[in-house]
């Protein structure tokens, strides 16, 4: 660029001839030269923040408008996200030990109206009660005509209803989807599962909540989508529970009984591999519970888990089991039999007249209640009721069940020496079959407590020692002696080493005092007594053998012959052979009708 | 010239690059879109095997198949397992072993007639487990 100079020599000369101080030249072009940079270096600093002004400008409203977007636009889930479990919102299944599903979902529909879009009501109302026989067509007609806007007419429809609402072609009658729980094997297993119905609803979802069993003791489980819809594996043998109930009704038949329960118990772990209480239902459609009278008499009623009995002789086995582990006796001691027994006011008898002593061996094997009650005073009132606890028969169960809790043993409110001598042999101490289970399955498999389960278990059970391992194995002969030539002959199934015992209690009445004419028959054992896998225990509630002339009532001719044709079938279902077991010398048998008290 | 030849360039970089976003753009969208049709499908898949599976469960459900097992005894014959079905290894046979190859034949005047049929190995059945 061209500079202008500071000192023009022109100018300057001519200044020098007027005398005038060229300097003055000089400087005022210095003046003006500044004045001309400073106005260049204003101009170039405006024109920079004008672009920063408009940079942030840009900025902002690109983020003002982003926001705003994002404030405005409806959430949408986001698509690139690698899949899921899209049915983790289900409610997850149940399977038994096996994989095979004893509970699932089924999607159907529910059916409503909207009576304001309706075109004929009248039509509409008397097709819908064709279809659906219990539903009244007046009802249906006053819902429809009136001033509701929204009727619910149905809550589950099976697809075939719904091509036929289809075809009534009412524009008011609408559908939304429903998740419905099912129990396809019908009333197998129905008081382990429960049941289900609906909670919250909507007309495009309804909430599906367990209501009784493992369905409500699990419900938060079943439905917790953190799980993603993996499946809750019971112990439960499909294939043994449903031939335990076949066999169970058809005894409970045969034996005129009221109603019956079973349990098949693993001994080792304590996983519950059947457990029946008939009557029974189906839990697709649950029945209401009673609101009069006796809450046992349902058939939701759970007989093995929350029917509370005085189970009788069953129970001797644990007063012997204490006296042998104390070391107060051993299975060959004799015991004083003669009777009867009195004490204070209350005389004890046995059930025949046992003679003037028996060994501990026989008094469990001819089942006898004065024997029992002698040992027992070797021992006391607090042995007894810490070894009964240690069993776990003065507790609600644990068994993983909504109605575990119900099922409280009743037992004396004041334990005197009375109350010992008849718990002793059966009397006086109400618990469930359940109960009799885990503590059968404590005495027999080796002396270490047993607590029942639902869940399958993949170890067995570390529990506490209980009884030492020889006093187990002591129990375990005298058990099976009891099936060889004691009460419970019936019960021997050839190859499985059946063990166990009988007992048979007269029912309370309700006003005091015990009915004549009403037992509860128990079988209680164990199988194979060599190698102790499972127990089992069958009650008959009320049963009666007319076969011969004489009414007989007692567990050896009732509950016995059910749970041997329980073990014939279930034993190898469960996959245990049958054991060659040695010959018995040849010599005399004494025969002897299975009896006892 | 150089400085020509540079814009030339960019400009040639810039519009590439442009087509290649637009591209990838699209077939992003493209494969989002089948994401959500196969999510679709594994819902609807999954809903059928849920409904199978319980079909199945209810057409295997044991009071059916006993019922079944009852109406069709005279064809399959089938009996509730019961512990005589157990059997012992020692009550199935070891497979016959094979002849070993003959080395030195001996002319005979029956070659080549039809051989009687071999003897076959009798099972004794002693066990009656």
């Amino acid at each position: 660029m061209i500079r202008s100079p500071l000192r023009p020599l022109a100018r300057i000369l001519k200044a020098r001839d007027r005398g005038e101080n060229p300097d003055a030249i000089a400087r005022e072009n210095l003046r003006l030269r500044h004045e001309a940079m400073r106005d260049k270096a204003r101009q170039r600093a405006e024109g920079r923040l004008l672009i920063l002004g408009l940079m942030f400008f840009c900025l902002f409203a690109l983020i003002g408008t982003r926001m705003g977007v994002l404030a405005s636009t409806e959430p949408q889930e986001p698509r690139q996200a690698a899949a899921g479990d899209p049915i983790i919102g289900q409610r997850a299944d149940i399977l038994d030990r096996n994989g095979r599903i004893l509970a699932t979902n089924l999607d159907t529909y529910s059916l409503y109206a909207q009576p304001p879009e309706m075109i004929e009501p009248e039509r509409a109302a008397r097709e819908l009660a064709a279809i659906f026989p219990e539903l009244s067509e007046a009802r249906l007609l006053t819902d429809f005509t009136g001033a509701r806007k929204f009727v619910w007419v149905r809550r589950q429809i099976s697809p075939e209803q719904m091509q036929q609402v289809m075809d009534i072609g009412d524009p008011g009658l609408l559908f939304g989807p429903r998740e419905m729980r099912l129990y396809p094997n019908g009333p197998i297993a129905a008081h382990i599962l429960g049941g289900a119905s609906f909670g919250r609803e909507d007309v495009a979802s309804a909430e599906v909540i367990g209501v009784a069993g493992v369905e409500r003791q699990f419900d938060s489980y079943l439905r917790d989508p953190a799980n993603q819809g993996a499946p809750l594996t019971l112990s439960i043998d499909l294939t043994v529970q449903a031939a335990m109930e076949e066999v169970l009704a058809g005894g409970m038949t045969l034996m005129n009984a009221k109603g019956a329960a079973g349990i098949i118990m693993d001994a080792q772990t304590g996983e519950i591999l059947a457990m029946a209480s008939l009557p029974d239902f189906d839990p697709n459609n649950r029945p209401a519970p009673l609101t009069t009278g006796d809450a046992s008499d349902s058939p939701i009623f759970n007989r093995a888990l929350q029917g509370v009995y005085e189970l009788g002789s069953v129970f001797k086995i644990f007063a012997v089991a204490q006296a042998l582990d104390m070391g107060l006796v051993n299975e060959n001691t004799m015991i004083d039999t003669s009777g009867p027994m009195t004490w204070g006011r209350f005389r004890i008898n046995d059930f025949h007249n046992y003679g003037p002593a028996l060994s501990v061996m026989d008094v469990i094997v001819k089942s006898s209640n004065i024997g029992t009650a002698r040992i027992a005073l070797m021992f006391g009132v607090e042995a007894q009721k810490a070894f009964l606890g240690r069993l776990g028969l003065l507790v609600p169960t644990t068994v993983e069940m909504a109605e575990a809790p119900t099922g409280r043993p009743l037992v004396p409110r004041n334990w005197s020496e009375l109350s010992m001598l008849t718990i002793a042999y059966g009397h006086g101490l109400s618990a469930s079959p359940l109960h009799l289970a885990a503590a059968y399955a404590t005495v027999t498999n080796g002396g270490t407590r047993i607590v029942p389960t639902l869940l399958r278990q993949d170890a067995p059970e570390q529990g506490e020692r209980v009884i030492s391992e020889a006093v187990s194995a002591t129990v375990r002969a005298m058990l099976r002696q009891v099936v060889l030539r004691g009460t419970a002959t019936l019960a021997d199934v050839p190859g499985y080493e059946v063990g166990g015992k009988t007992g048979t209690a007269d029912k309370p009445r309700p006003t005091g005092g015990y009915y004549d004419d009403k037992t509860i028959a128990t079988f209680a054992g164990v199988f194979p007594v060599s190698d102790p896998r499972y127990v089992i225990v069958i009650t008959l509630d009320e049963p009666v053998e007319t076969s011969s002339a004489e009414a007989r009532r007692t567990a050896g001719w009732t509950a016995v012959p059910v749970a041997a044709e329980v073990i014939r079938r279930c034993a190898p279902l469960l996959g245990l052979r049958p054991l060659v077991e040695p010959v018995a010398q040849i010599s005399v048998t004494l025969a002897s009708n299975p009896s006892d008290n | 010239m150089v400085r020509g030849l540079l814009f030339v360039l960019s400009a040639m970089a810039v519009m590439g690059l442009a087509f290649w976003a637009y591209q990838e753009n699209y077939k992003t969208q493209e494969a989002q879109s089948e994401v959500r049709a196969l999510q679709a499908q594994i819902g609807a898949a999954h809903s059928r095997l849920g409904m199978l599976r319980a079909e199945w469960a209810y057409l295997n459900r044991p009071d059916r198949l006993r019922e079944l097992a009852e109406l069709n005894f005279d064809r399959l014959e089938l009996l509730p397992l019961m512990p005589e079905a157990f059997g012992r290894v020692d009550q199935v046979a070891y497979p016959l072993p094979d002849l070993l190859p003959i080395t030195s034949p001996i002319e005979l005047s029956s070659d080549g007639a039809i051989l009687p049929a071999a003897p076959t190995a009798t099972i004794t059945d002693e066990d009656p487990l």
